[in-house]
């Protein structure tokens, strides 16, 4: 069941990225960045945390939970913290995401040369 | 009344793209890939005995992988222009839009081409997203005090 309910949620945030992208002059950079802003958005009031329970991995695919977990580990720190747990805590469920990404593509290319 | 006239002729002659065919080709494998997370997440739970939490990264951190060595490889282009938003909205194409930037400034050397050049693209997803979420959870403690 909780295949069917990822297939459909990042099914539907995909489509609704389509559709800006087909009928606007967005470009794939703008409807990216817009979903991270939604994300964070969605999460300032816990909404995206009943989506990961219903969807599972659908929800933690599209860009939109990378928002979400930028201001996921900013409110836990600013819970205990005050305002610099903002500052704090925001790297901190983000950070294996960006990190692993920044290395690998870095070693990768090194070896690789582009396909024209 | 040229103008117009040449303005109509470059309508007429423009490809008409077929927007249903995309957005059932974007819903489908944004689909699939919301499917191989929930599968790669239930794998590493079961294989490797962590929490569903530890497993949402690793499956991340899988995805970001694959994505960047088929980048490399030469597929993931093709791909990204079949499938659009299926495939660019998922954390792939966080990670194809960073080694297509790697690979592309390469030839500029390794520190004015890739250090100063790979977040060219994915540079305006971090800076927005860190910007928006410090005003939103900023908003959040102003009008919700300390606890959550």
């Amino acid at each position: 069941m909780i295949y069917l309910n990822a297939f459909l949620f990042a099914g539907l945030i995909c489509l609704i990225g389509q559709i800006i992208l087909d009928n606007t002059k967005l470009t794939a950079g703008h409807v990216t960045t817009l979903f991270v802003v939604i994300g964070a958005f969605l999460d300032t009031f816990s909404l995206y945390d009943k989506f990961v329970l219903w969807a599972g991995g659908g929800a933690l695919v599209p860009i939109t939970s990378f928002g979400h977990l930028l201001i996921h580990g900013a409110l836990d720190k600013a819970s205990e913290y005050g305002f610099i747990g903002l500052a704090m805590g925001m790297f901190d469920l983000t950070s294996t995401g960006i990190i692993s990404a920044i290395v690998i593509s870095f070693i990768l290319s090194i070896f690789f040369n582009p396909k024209s | 009344m040229e103008k117009n006239k040449y303005q109509d002729l470059v309508k007429k002659h423009t490809p008409k793209e077929n927007r249903l065919y995309n957005g059932i080709i974007a819903f489908i494998t944004g689909g699939i890939m919301g499917v191989i997370g929930q599968f790669l997440i239930e794998v590493y739970v079961s294989y490797l005995n962590i929490s569903t939490k530890e497993a949402g990264t690793f499956m991340i951190i899988t995805l970001i992988f694959i994505g960047c060595l088929l980048t490399c490889f030469g597929f993931f282009d093709k791909w990204v222009n079949f499938a659009k938003a299926g495939l660019f909205v998922p954390i792939t194409g966080f990670a194809h839009a960073m080694q297509s930037a790697a690979l592309d400034y390469k030839k500029e050397g390794l520190v004015t081409g890739i250090g100063a050049c790979m977040l060219k693209l994915t540079g305006s997803v971090i800076i927005f997203g860190v910007v928006s979420a410090y005003i939103f959870g900023m908003i959040r403690l102003l009008i919700f005090g300390g606890n959550i």
